[in-house]
């Protein structure tokens, strides 16, 4: 911008009458007060984070199986019973006091927390689900030295996530768990690559167990 | 000894760069942001370590902390599609200008009984319309099992269209990018059996992935 300096006109003549040159500057305060209304204005209102979404696969309809197809043998699977901000599981089969298993020993829920520490789902699952983690991590190792491309890696990892040895959770709730908790845990096991994860309808037997566990 | 005279800088200073610089912002953001449309209902959504961004076309029910059940279809022709079939199964009748109201209305949730007052309501006031969202409860009569059937029928035509068109366009699609997807936006402290009645309404459509809405979390380092 042309700056026209101030009492800088020495020399004219005596003569001539010049009319008095205004000042080509503008005052720009108040634009600048209004480009920063504005900067402010869109600073505040605009959300950066979009929202993302979680997918999860909900078993089918039990009318949509076919009579006389057994339900799938757990083989290495572990139970979450939710209530409101309590979190419980159990390992394996239920066993109700009528129907013990072969040692006789009846299933208990294990209380544990959505926090990071020793007794957390976090540790734990980490724990119960290393076949597949250890395996990832080798997986995670041929990426990166690009012996495989990536559409392998899903592909593999997908396959992985299902296998005999790798963990399968099932999710109960009881009616007064949130939708917080049911998230928070279907996050955790997505963290520790649980490939199976199955929201299902909670038993009278387990109810009574949970039940139990809220009074103490 | 003559004065040395230190030349009196002017005081005001010139704010050209810094205006420029602030219009370069204020252009900035006004183009990076996106502008969330008015909702009738506020939701605090649980937060997760997914990294899947929601797709275009997409059916959202919305559950809000007293388990009042909303409903998003996206695309103008699809919401008009499934409102015209729901219309035709409660036999109900609407002026041409409600219709093209409700084409242009995002999320909505109100029992078909209120549906023209609702309609007729200004989106602004919307927010404070009582209702008790899309009835779920009967088996009998269940609105919400109606209005979920036609948006995904609504949904996969829109798909069709969209891909038919991306083929015509000498694109090579793929079906599933096109496939409408199925969003649960639940509240934190919405009750997990509510959100479990809806989706027992999906599951009885045999719709069964699901997709909750989540705000990012970050992913816990080894």
């Amino acid at each position: 911008m042309a700056e026209i300096a101030e009492g800088g006109g020495g020399g004219h003549g005596k003569g001539k009458k010049r009319a008095k040159k205004s000042s080509t500057r503008v005052d720009m305060t108040p634009m600048v007060d209004l480009a920063f209304l504005l900067l402010t204005f869109f600073v505040l209102t605009s959300t950066f984070s979009k929202p993302k979404m979680l997918p999860l696969a909900y078993p089918a309809k039990a009318e949509d199986i076919p009579d006389g197809a057994k339900p799938p043998k757990m083989n290495n699977g572990i139970t979450f019973v939710l209530s409101k901000d309590k979190i419980y599981y159990y390992q394996g089969e239920y066993f109700s006091k009528e129907n013990p298993d072969k040692n006789g020993s009846v299933t208990e829920l294990i209380e544990t927390d959505f926090g990071p520490g020793e007794k957390g789902v976090r540790k734990l699952l980490g724990k119960l689900n290393n076949y597949v983690l250890v395996k990832k991590q080798g997986l995670d190792g041929k990426l990166k030295r690009k012996e495989i491309v990536d559409t392998t890696y899903i592909s593999q990892l997908e396959k992985l996530k299902v296998e005999q040895d790798a963990l399968k959770a099932l999710i109960k709730t009881d009616d007064k768990a949130l939708c917080k908790n049911f998230i928070d845990l279907v996050d955790e096991l997505k963290i520790a690559e649980v490939g199976v994860i199955a929201p299902v309808d909670i038993t009278p037997g387990e109810l009574q167990l949970l039940k139990a566990k809220l009074k103490k | 000894m003559p004065k040395l005279k230190i030349p009196k800088s002017s005081p005001s200073i010139d704010m050209t760069p810094m205006v420029d610089l602030a219009f370069l912002l204020v252009t900035f953001f006004m183009l990076a942001a996106s502008f969330r449309a008015s909702e009738p209902v506020t939701v605090n959504t649980p937060s997760s370590i997914s990294d899947k961004f929601i797709p275009e076309n997409m059916i959202m029910v919305t559950i809000d902390q007293n388990g009042r059940v909303f409903l998003n279809l996206s695309g103008e022709e699809a919401r008009r599609e499934m409102l015209t079939n729901m219309l035709g199964k409660y036999k109900m009748g609407l002026q041409d200008e409600q219709i093209e109201k409700f084409t242009f209305m995002s999320t909505f949730g109100c029992t078909m009984q209120e549906l023209p007052s609702y309609i007729n309501t200004s989106a602004d006031a919307r927010n404070k319309f009582q209702t008790k969202g899309i009835q779920i409860d009967s088996t009998e009569n269940n609105e919400f099992h109606d209005w979920l059937n036609f948006a995904s029928t609504a949904a996969l035509n829109s798909a069709k269209t969209a891909f038919e068109e991306a083929k015509l366009n000498g694109k090579n699609p793929i079906a599933d990018d096109y496939k409408p997807k199925f969003i649960l936006r639940v509240d934190s402290k919405t009750v997990y059996k509510r959100a479990e009645e809806v989706i027992n309404v999906f599951r009885d459509l045999n719709i069964n992935n699901l997709n909750f809405i989540t705000s990012s979390e970050l992913a816990p380092t080894n």
